[in-house]
């Protein structure tokens, strides 16, 4: 069996270093512009969506790293979520530290536990890395249940405070809102500069054929290790958002089930994709607002759709609007 | 001492369906590099369209087994095989995996919305009696199991190795190219793992509902020890697969006697990543070569 062959597209890769203005950039830009505004007049509770979508993006956003672009199956991303939104937490609400150095020490500390999770990686083949990350999840879970003294167990966490900004709390849903729109905006940059630089290639070498990127120098190892761990890191930013926007959290939405969800985000907004995770989030966390009519049969349309996606267009929702546009870029070229 | 004895034979007992999970979740992999993440739902699922048919149909419960298990052998063997590996396998073994982890969710969600979201009792075919084994008392339910699990394990073993159909399918799982050119039907052997992948789902199902009750979560679990114990075991062996699942059988087993009941799944996860770190091609599995 060939160690990968599934090849997204190279779309993260922009193609033409230097020279014009960058198409990525501006819809970053943009879109943090459009989504600074969005919620105006949209209530408490639309806003608190929109905000939430943001924050899962940025956890989806880390495992298109390392699954999209890295090749590795993670099921772990919902801990790392976990980790981060705990850490936070317990920093915030039980010792009273700001939310600035608990954002920093969760990045920091799920950054640590990615490279000793993402060890066994290295030694064994990609899809022993799905059971690996399972495990972790699943103990990671226990953990989170079992310790009452440090995590409340299942009666949670409360009263998990906002983040303050020039001295005024970020207590209404609109200003936190802008908060995270301004945190998003800065980690999509931070990826979009990663891919760029002579890290992002090697990743693409990595996911592309391993065997054949280390023949060519890569040192497999340190960049399989360094994608996992970035990754992860970005779950555990993704966690400590999470946290102080929900107010209250309790271990439930960092089960496996929570994991499998994401790395179906991934793949529904098209794996490997600059912007894949945003429409990935959008199907998973604004899609069942919309189906809040079906009652509990959200997650059966999600997951079916993203079964009828993954047969008619592997490459997700993207892929298929690359697709689309390559078609119609055919015709008119054919016509003109 | 009898104590412990009596923990070890229900740790062979659930370990040996676990075994038959497991055991499964090789063969498809073996013959097709499915890594199906439904497998616990596969293994929760049979019992409650068991259920169901006795809900809605009336019929009694032997009836009802067989049109569970023909039901499920239908759909989540042959259909399953149709609708979703077919057409998903050209693309590689990630979007396949992925496709499996939706099937999970829709078959867990669906037996919560189209059954019960409540633990339901799930008749036992065996007496509840209990034997005398080095004097502890043993239910003759376990033993049962455990008898029931092994003659079906030895009886695909035969097929598998005496049989002109089950060494096509060993071929076939080997090689499918040069099975191919030796005129073995390698489609129709592919199809046929599916198939006994799903009837030995459908007999974990009913073995471990009676004791488990019947539950849209079970999947969970059963799915977790089912893919520790195919790793435990070695990945491409079914060997491997039943010494795997009796381990983890008995380490869970033990571990809720012995460890603590709220970190008993912990300790089946310790022995699946020392398996990993230490001995990845599992106990007995072989080395898996690579291509370029």
């Amino acid at each position: 069996m060939t160690a990968e062959t599934d090849t997204a597209p190279a779309a993260l890769a922009v193609r033409r270093p230097g020279g014009r203005i960058d198409a990525a950039l501006v819809t970053i830009l943009a879109g943090a512009l459009i989504l600074w505004f969005a919620p105006v007049g949209m209530g408490r509770y639309g806003t608190y969506v929109l905000t939430l979508w943001l924050v899962m993006a940025i956890a989806v956003m880390g495992l298109n790293l390392t699954l999209g672009v890295a090749g590795l199956k993670s099921l772990a991303q919902a801990a790392f979520m976990g980790i981060g939104a705990y850490a936070t937490g317990l920093l915030t609400a039980k010792m009273g530290l700001s939310w600035y150095p608990a954002f920093a020490i969760s990045a920091v500390a799920t950054f640590a536990v990615g490279l000793v999770v993402g060890f066994p990686a290295l030694r064994v083949k990609a899809h022993y890395l799905a059971f690996v990350t399972l495990a972790f999840t699943s103990l990671v879970w226990l953990f989170l249940r079992n310790e009452q003294w440090l995590t409340g167990g299942t009666f949670g966490l409360p009263n998990i405070p906002r983040p303050t900004l020039l001295g005024t709390r970020l207590d209404d849903a609109l200003s936190f809102h802008r908060f995270v729109v301004v945190v998003t905006a800065a980690l999509t940059l931070m990826i979009w500069w990663l891919m760029r630089s002579p890290w992002g290639r090697a990743f693409l070498a990595l996911r592309e054929n391993p065997v054949r990127a280390a023949s060519l120098g890569v040192d497999v190892r340190a960049y399989t290790l360094l994608a996992f761990a970035i990754g992860s890191a970005y779950g555990g930013m993704a966690g400590a958002l999470y946290a102080p926007l929900v107010e209250f959290i309790d271990p439930s939405p960092f089960a496996i089930s929570a994991s499998f969800f994401l790395l179906l985000m991934v793949v529904a907004g098209g794996s490997g994709y600059l912007f894949g995770p945003f429409i990935g989030a959008l199907l998973g966390v604004v899609l069942p607002e919309w189906l809040r009519f079906t009652g509990g049969l959200y997650l059966i349309i999600f997951a079916a759709i993203v079964l009828l996606l993954l047969i008619v267009c592997p490459k997700g929702v993207l892929g298929l609007a690359e697709q689309a546009l390559g078609a119609v870029v055919r015709r008119f070229r054919r016509t003109s | 001492m009898s104590e412990f004895l009596a923990y070890l034979i229900v740790g062979i007992a659930t370990g040996s369906i676990y075994a038959l999970a497991a055991i499964g979740f090789t063969l498809v992999w073996q013959t097709s590099q499915t890594i199906n993440f439904a497998q616990g739902e596969f293994v929760m699922l049979p019992a409650i369209l068991v259920l169901l048919a006795v809900k809605l149909l009336g019929v009694p419960i032997p009836v009802a087994v067989l049109i569970g298990a023909a039901a499920f052998v239908l759909i989540f063997g042959v259909g399953f095989k149709r609708a979703i590996v077919d057409p998903m396998l050209p693309h590689g073994v990630l979007p396949l995996a992925i496709a499996t982890m939706s099937l999970a969710i829709i078959m867990k969600e669906g037996a919560k919305d189209g059954f019960s979201a409540e633990a339901q009792s799930f008749p036992s075919p065996f007496a509840a009696d209990t034997v005398s084994i080095l004097g502890t008392a043993v239910s003759v339910q376990f033993i049962m199991i455990i008898v029931v699990a092994f003659a079906s394990i030895a009886a695909l073993q035969w097929f598998v190795t005496r049989t002109r159909t089950g060494r096509q399918m060993q071929a076939a799982a080997q090689n499918p190219n040069v099975a191919r050119i030796l005129g073995i039907p390698v489609e129709r052997m592919v199809m046929l793992t599916f198939i006994i992948n799903a009837a030995l789902a459908a007999l974990a199902s009913f073995l471990i509902s009676p004791i488990y009750l019947a539950k849209f979560s079970n999947g969970e679990t059963i799915g977790l020890f089912a893919f520790i114990a195919a790793i435990v075991g070695g990945f491409n062996q079914v060997r491997g697969a039943l010494l795997g699942g009796i381990l983890v059988g008995i380490f869970d087993s033990l571990a809720a006697a012995y460890v603590s009941t709220s970190y008993r799944l912990a300790v089946p996860l310790a022995l699946l990543v020392l398996i990993i770190l230490l001995k990845p091609e599992g106990l007995i599995g072989r080395k898996e070569e690579r291509h370029v």
